[in-house]
Parts: structure tokens; sequence; C-alpha cells
């Protein structure tokens, strides 16, 4: 039995719709990442699952009951907002235990209850202390704290990492998925961070303007991008997307300027259309000797360290290469790459959808 | 939210809308009372349903209250009153928190002070100072052995006397130092840095950016000034020439508790002093609260 | 704490400040300093000498049951008018920010009578809720009798606190609602998660956050019963009956302007000022300490 399942749901501010007829079901005990950039209407999504915003259209299901017309209370969710919504006036003990109190639970129960999540959060000695008085991190901590003591169906986590500095980011993204592992609860996390997608997910959901772009494994979406939307998002740097024709026997790829590839043992070559956009991840091009592959003049290069990023043109058209045996190559220079025909990936030049092969 | 609180939502209407009721009703009443002759709003409980006689009421209180001059000076004191509050605390701030001097934390605290000394508590020698402005200077000169004779300067009925021992405002002065210290520095550096001096970055720089606090002290500001009543009291003797429109009040009522005022009329003259700042409250509500709630000390 | 300081120009600088600061001399200190000496001479009101007196003039002010009977009633009137102020307006903000159809207009009406001068809600009350005319009168038709501001001491009381509660009322609204509308959202969404319902989050997480601008408004409410009641008595009662309502402040004006007493009437301004000032202080104090939630 699913967990959450989501049929056909949209959100509209008057006549303004945010979400366009979202479907997607998430399994119990999975870990659902929703990503996409701001204004996606993933926020909204998430909103809509806790309650916070009603929905306009469709259904949400959890545990298998509709809750469209639930309050948040009722819906057996829990919440880690972005900021923390943390209760300033309340200690560390009363903002994990508010729940508690709310739903009458006694007070010797409480404090048992309060002390162990503090405990296996790490929290145990700030009990007494002001949110005021935590660092980010804590106060990240005291957050999951609060969600996690309502032993809820769902947790919900809207971008709580984004006001966390760069390292500590890393820390709690290992700490949520920890804690997960071991309560096994059913999470759906909102975020814009790639990264975090990546590493969190069970499966993610990419979500563009209001609609599903794809739902997959996090190997998924990097090696089987739906879209060109989702190719280019996903991954650092995105997939390389060049416009290109098919040439004659349809074992010929045309790039923009008249360049050529060869197709020659790629399984589905035959039946591509005329026109079609070429996708290719910049690791799976690799530099070529004189005279081979297809020529393009590169602009400067960004040094990583344990690599390089070429960033060249083919004809007008802008490609990222990640090389980890480039020399210094002059901006200017000219280079040949190899791109190799099972590495490509063909994606409908109007629509943007993968052409299945 | 989705909520489904049925109960507490009709409680939450019932309750606005009956306080709502309980506000507005009595300048309801006023108006109504304005409106009917002598024997009706003497009649128990006086019927709601407005009269004829609003402007026969009106034009015999209008001449009873002296209302053409009262109001009239009721508008200039005011408008002296809030130009004066706000341009002296502009320059005052200006002074505070943009030039280096030793003695400027004591200038702002002087003036700042004086919330804690509201009109009230020093009316008596504050009365006797407007008898003869220049008196402090005066009795200080004479105190540091000058010889000076200054002229005596009488306020009592004059608009000087209505306004200027209002002109100070320590909530104006501070509302604009706050407003400026949230200006960068680097701003009146790279006036100066481009040859202005500190009168045209006043003019040319900082009002342009301090319109909109400036409209909001302007309003409050209008309102309080309009509102005033003790001071004008006090202040004039003249009331033929110089009376003002909440003074003329005291004029319905007659002396000591026991004697009921005429109401119609009375009431009439509580529409003409409540409708002008009732106006201006409303069609600058925002900027008033928006006044009140950053002047908050 | 005053950062900027660009400019150099002292006389400019000194010139910016002069009006103001002898305004502020003329008129606020140099009046209060007066205050003080009258407080402890005697002096006939316009001219002839004056002479020192010690503490006479408030030991005069302090062995009159007249002065400890307006004590008692300023005092009530503050609690009373805070009382009500507090509690009316707070939970007018609370009910109107949980944003029900037509709130915006409620939070605009709310606001109007706070442009009304005080001695005209002090007439309009005086009608309103006269013995005889108008409408309150309407209950000494089926109990004769039983509400006469004009004879009892305690209806006086009664209408004086509701004149000076329904002028206050808008002003307090405001600051409430713009305390309530800066809590941020999601502390309200979070606790509602928590599963608290709406009356549960006001008294758990609204009250509790709002307190700074209670603590504001109380001193605020003090302050202005003490000195700004002065329109409202001098057109209702004139302190009456029977010195029921004689405020303070009311009874500054009448010593001092009706029977020409300035040093007792010295006296007692400077008791009013300290007043004052205690509370302005505990005010600044609670300024300093005063938590931002971010």
């Amino acid at each position: 039995m699913s967990a959450i399942s989501l049929r056909n749901v949209k959100k509209a501010y008057g006549k303004n719709e945010v979400v366009h007829g979202v479907d997607f079901e998430a399994a119990a005990g999975e870990f659902v990442v929703i990503l996409g950039p701001s204004g996606c209407g993933k926020s909204t999504l998430l909103r809509m699952v806790a309650g916070l915003e009603s929905v306009t259209a469709g259904d949400i299901e959890i545990g298998g009951r509709v809750v469209n017309a639930l309050e948040p209370r009722e819906r057996g969710c829990a919440m880690v907002f972005q900021n923390y919504a943390l209760y300033p006036h309340m200690s560390v003990a009363d903002n994990i235990g508010y729940s508690l109190k709310v739903a009458g639970v006694p007070r010797s129960t409480r404090e048992t209850r309060v002390k162990a999540v503090a405990e296996s959060l790490g929290l145990g000695e700030f009990l007494r202390r002001k949110p005021g008085q935590l660092s980010g991190g804590q106060r990240q901590r005291v957050a999951m704290g609060r969600a996690m003591i309502r032993e809820p169906l769902v947790f919900l986590y809207d971008e709580p990492l984004s006001n966390l500095d760069a390292k500590l980011r890393v820390a709690m993204r290992v700490e949520i998925r920890r804690l997960h592992q071991k309560l096994g609860t059913t999470t759906l996390f909102v975020t814009h961070d790639q990264v975090e997608a990546m590493t969190l997910a069970d499966r993610i959901v990419v979500m563009n303007k209001g609609v599903i772009e794809q739902v997959g494994t996090p190997a998924d979406v990097y090696h089987r991008p739906q879209s060109t939307y989702v190719a280019s998002f996903i991954g650092a740097p995105g997939m390389n997307i060049l416009p290109a024709r098919l040439g004659a026997g349809s074992s010929l790829l045309l790039l923009d300027d008249g360049q050529t590839v060869d197709l020659a043992g790629h399984p589905g070559g035959s039946d591509l259309p005329n026109e079609v956009h070429v996708g290719i991840r910049a690791e799976s091009i690799s530099l070529a000797n004189h005279g081979r592959g297809v020529r393009a003049k590169v602009h400067f290069t960004e040094e990583l360290g344990s690599s390089r990023l070429l960033h060249a043109e083919v004809g007008s058209t802008p490609i990222i290469v990640s090389s980890k045996d480039a020399g210094i190559i002059e901006p200017g220079a000219e280079v040949n790459l190899e791109l190799p025909p099972d590495s490509l990936h063909f994606f409908n030049p109007d629509s943007g959808r993968r052409i299945a092969h | 939210m989705i909520e489904r609180t049925p109960i507490l939502n009709a409680v939450t209407q019932v309750v606005l809308l009956v306080m709502l009721f309980v506000i507005l009703v009595p300048f309801w009443m006023v108006f109504a009372a304005a409106s009917h002759d002598f024997v009706t709003v003497n009649r128990v409980p006086m019927p709601l349903w407005p009269g004829g006689h609003l402007y026969e009421n009106l034009s015999e209180v209008w001449i009873k209250g002296n209302f053409g001059t009262a109001l009239t000076n009721s508008l200039i004191s005011s408008v002296l009153v809030t130009v004066g509050k706000v341009f002296l605390a502009s320059i005052t701030a200006f002074s505070i928190v943009f030039f280096r001097y030793r003695a400027r934390m004591l200038v702002f605290w002087a003036i700042f002070i004086t919330l804690m000394l509201p009109l009230e508590v020093r009316i008596v020698p504050t009365y006797a100072v407007a008898a003869n402005v220049l008196s402090p200077l005066q009795q200080m000169l004479n105190l540091l052995g000058f010889q000076l004779v200054l002229p005596e300067w009488n306020l009592l009925n004059t608009y000087a006397g209505l306004v200027l021992p209002l002109v100070a405002t320590a909530t104006g002065t501070f509302l604009y130092r706050q407003f400026y210290l949230t200006i960068p520095k680097d701003l009146a550096e790279a006036a100066k840095m481009d040859g202005a001096g500190p009168l045209r970055f006043y003019w040319q720089i900082l009002m342009p950016l301090s319109r909109s606090n400036m409209a909001a002290l302007a309003a409050i500001m209008f309102v309080y000034a309009w509102n005033q009543y003790l001071w004008p009291l006090l202040v004039i003797t003249d009331q033929a020439n110089y009376a003002t429109a909440t003074m003329q009040l005291q004029k319905m009522v007659p002396e000591g508790f026991g004697e009921p005022p005429v109401w119609n009329t009375a009431m009439a003259a509580t529409l003409i002093v409540l409708v002008p700042p009732a106006i201006v409250s409303i069609l600058l509500q925002r900027l008033i609260v928006r006044g009140l709630i950053t002047t908050e000390k | 704490m005053l950062r900027h300081a660009a400019f150099t120009n002292i006389w400019l600088a000194a010139a910016l400040v002069v009006p103001q600061l002898l305004l502020v001399f003329i008129f606020f200190y140099w009046p209060t300093g007066e205050a003080l000496y009258w407080a402890f001479t005697l002096e006939q009101p316009f001219g002839g000498s004056n002479q020192w007196v010690g503490w006479l003039n408030f030991a005069t002010v302090f062995k009159d049951p007249k002065y400890w009977n307006s004590v008692q009633v300023s005092i009530i009137f503050a609690a009373a008018t805070t009382a009500i102020i507090i509690s009316v307006s707070l939970s007018l903000a609370l009910l109107v920010d949980r944003r029900l159809p037509g709130h915006q207009i409620y939070s605009f009406a709310y606001f109007i009578p706070y442009a009304m001068a005080a001695p005209a809600a002090g007439l309009a009350f005086r009608f309103i809720f006269s013995p005889n005319a108008g409408f309150v009168a309407a209950i000494n038709n089926w109990f004769p009798n039983i509400w006469n501001p004009a004879t009892d001491g305690f209806d006086a009381m009664v209408l004086v606190v509701l004149c000076q509660a329904w002028k206050s009322i808008g002003y307090n609204f405001v600051f409430f609602l713009a305390a309530l509308q800066s809590i941020p959202r999601p502390l309200t969404e979070a606790s509602a998660m928590d599963g608290a319902g709406a009356m549960r989050r006001m008294w758990d997480i609204q009250v509790p956050l709002v307190m700074p601008t209670l603590f504001f408004l109380l001193i605020i409410n003090l302050t202005d019963s003490f000195v700004d009641s002065f329109g409202i008595i001098d057109i209702t009662t004139h302190g009456g009956p029977a010195r029921a309502t004689d405020l303070m402040v009311y009874k500054i004006y009448f010593d001092g302007f009706k029977a020409q007493d300035y040093s007792l009437a010295a006296a007692e301004s400077i008791v009013l000022m300290l007043l004052v000032i205690v509370l302005t202080f505990i005010q600044f104090r609670f300024v300093e300490r005063r938590v931002h939630y971010a």
C-alpha cells in the first residue's frame, strides 16, 4: 500500500494555476525528494500534503484515506520548516514536547519522551535553552525532534537545509538520512539543490512550472533523463544539449555547423525523427586525436582539482567537457571531441521529451 | 490553512460585528442627534433615524461657536505645528547623525528626555512662560551677569502661542534619527566625493529618501495638533479671533455638571469638530498607522 | 550607537540643532525648573516676592484629603481604562488576525475613533450616557434613577472610563494587529501541525509573542490616562459629582488656573511628573531588553 498518493492534484490562486495536475505515489517507508527551481510549485505541493494549503482539484491520500478536507493536525504529518519555525518563547524541551502537551499527554510521560528524542539527536544538554541561544545546526535538530516525537505517518521537509552553511549542510544531510534509516518513516523532502536530492532520495520527483517532469531513482534521473529540462537540471554541470539533424541512412548525425557524428552501433538509431536534440554528459566526452571526432573551440577551462572543465563551442552551440587528463589548453585553441554513440540521449526538439530507445 | 472551525468562525464574525457596531455607533448617534429638533432630541430613547433639522442646527451652532473663524484657526495652527515638527525633527536628526561633534549625544538626549515631560504636567509654568517667552533667556542672561534687556514677547492670543510650545518633538526627532541611521554612511561619503556640501546632501539626497517617513509623521502630527484642547484653552482668551475648533466645544456645555447642554446643537458642534480629523484619518489611515508604529519609542 | 558622522562643519551642525534646543529649553526645561521652584516657594500669581518654604507646599498637598481623593480616583481610572483597552483591543486584534472574510473592513473601522479629539468624544459620550436624554436614559424608564452620572460618582466614573477606553481602543488595536502580523507565518503553521487549534494557538503562541507590545501599551495607556484625560473630564464631569472624577491632571488645572494657587499646583505637578517619569523609565528599560523574534 502506498503511504501517500496524489491524484491529479491542482492548485490555483484565483485564476492563476501554479500546480497543474500532479500524480504520484510514495511507497511506505520511501524517501521521496521533490526537486525543482524556485517557483516550480514544489513547496505548494508539500504544503497541500500538510494541510497548510487547500487543494483546488484532485485528491491527496495519506495512509489510504483522502485527506483533502482534514485539518493539518488530523493528517498524521509532521513538518520541518525552512526557517525551523521554533517557538522563540519556549525552551528546547517545550518546543519538542509541545505537540504532546496539546494532546494532553501527562507531564511525566512527556518528559521521558522529550528526553529520549533529545538524547537521540544529541540535544540532551540543551533542553533548558531557548532557540535564540542555539546554533543553526542545533536549531535544525530541535525542529527535527519536534517532528519525530509525534511518531508521524509522514515526515515533510520544506527546504530545511537552505539556511545552513555548506559544511553543516553536508553533515545534516547525513543525519537526516540516518534518521530515516532508523525510523523508516515515509518522507517527502522539498529542495532546489540537486546534490541534496541525489544523495538523500530513494526516488526523485523533478518538477518544473507546476508539472512533474520525471519520477525516478537518482540513477534513473541522472542516466535516463526523460526530458531536456531534467537532463540539464540534474548533474553539475548539466547535460550538454546540441541541436542536430539526421543524415543519410540514419547512421549519421549532422550538427548545426555541418560536422557529423557516426551513429553506428547506437541501438535505437534507426527510428529517430529527422530533427533531434542530442544530449551528452560532460564526463562521457573524451578528447580525441586530431582528425577524429568533432572539432570544438575552447573558450576557457575551469580547474576543479580532480578534473578540468573545458568550456567550448561546437559551431555556435556551447558544450562542456569534463576531462581528467586534459593538459593546459589555451583559450581559442581547437580540440577534437569524441562523442561515443552509446552515451548519446535523444530528445524531441519541440516537446523536449526523451525519444525512447 | 485548512480549518474546519464553523463555531469559532461564527463567534469571531459575531464579536467583530458587534464591536464594529459599538465602535461606530457613537458617530452615528452624534450625527442623528445633530439632525433633530429640540423636542425630538430629548425624547428617550431618541429616534435613531436622522431628522430634518441638520442644516438648521449646523447653521445655528456655526454662529454660536464662531466656527468660521475657529476652523480656520485650527487649520492654520495644525498645519504650522505639523510643518514645524517635521522640519525641526529632520534638521535636528540630520545634525545629530551626520555631523561629528562631541555634544551630539547630549543634544539627542536633551530632546529625547522631554518625552517624560508632557504638556499637562508642566501646564502652569508653561503658561507663565508663554506670557513672556523671552523671560527664561532674560533670567539666564541676568544670572550670567549680562546687562542686556530683552524685549517682552507675549504669546497669549497669538498663533505663535498656539504653535511654538507644541513644535518641539522628541518622537519626531527619534523617528528621523532612526531613519537616518539606516542610510549607509557611504552615501554621505559618496556625496562628499561628488563635491556636495552638507546642505546639498540634506536637500537633494536625504529629503527625497525620507519622503514616505515624512508623510507618515506629518499625518499623525496633524491629527495630534488638531485635537489639542488644554493648551489652546489657556493661551487663548480672545476667543472671538483666536479660538480653535476643539475649544469651542466648551461653549456648548453649561458650567457645572447638573445643567444639561442643548443636545441637538451641542452634537452639531461635535460633528463639526470631529469631521476634519476623521476625514484626514480615513484618507490617510495607512500613513497614520505606519507613522504611529514607526514612532513607537 | 551614533556611527555615521560624515560632516565636520561644527557651526552648521550647531545652527541645525539650536532652534529645537531653544524651544525645548524655553517650553520644557525652564517650566519644569520653574515648577520645582514654585513647589518650594510661596508667591503671588503675578508679581510679588516669593519666599522659600521648603516642603511646606508638599505637606499641604499631602495633608489634603481632596488630593488623596484625586490620587485614588486617578488610579481607579488608570487601572480600569487600561484593563478594558488592553483586553478588548488584544481580543479584537486576535480575531481580526484570523483573516476571515471582511477582516480588512474591521481593521479599518476600529481605528477611526483615534481621530476624535478628547473633548469631542467627551461631549458625545455625555449625550449618549445622559440620564434624561439620548439612549442610556431609557434604562431609567424601567428602573427609575438607576443611572445618573450627574449625581452618582460611580456612574460618572463609568462614563469617563468608557469614553477614554472607546477613544483609545483603535490606537491599541493597530499596535496589536501589527505585532500579530509580524509573527512569522510558519510559527502558527508549525503549531497547527503540532495539533493546536485556533484558540490554543492564540493562547500558546500569539499572546506570548506579543507580550513586548502588550507591555509597551500598558505603560502608554497608564501614562495617557494620567495626562491625556483632561479634555474628557473638562467636558463631561468637571471632576464631579462630589470630586468622584477629580483626576490629578484636572485638579492641577483647577488649582492653578481657577483657584490661582500656583504653588500648590506646582507641587502637584511635580508629583505627577515623577509618576510619568517613573513610567517612562520603566518603558525605556523595557525597550532595551526588548525581545526581537527573527
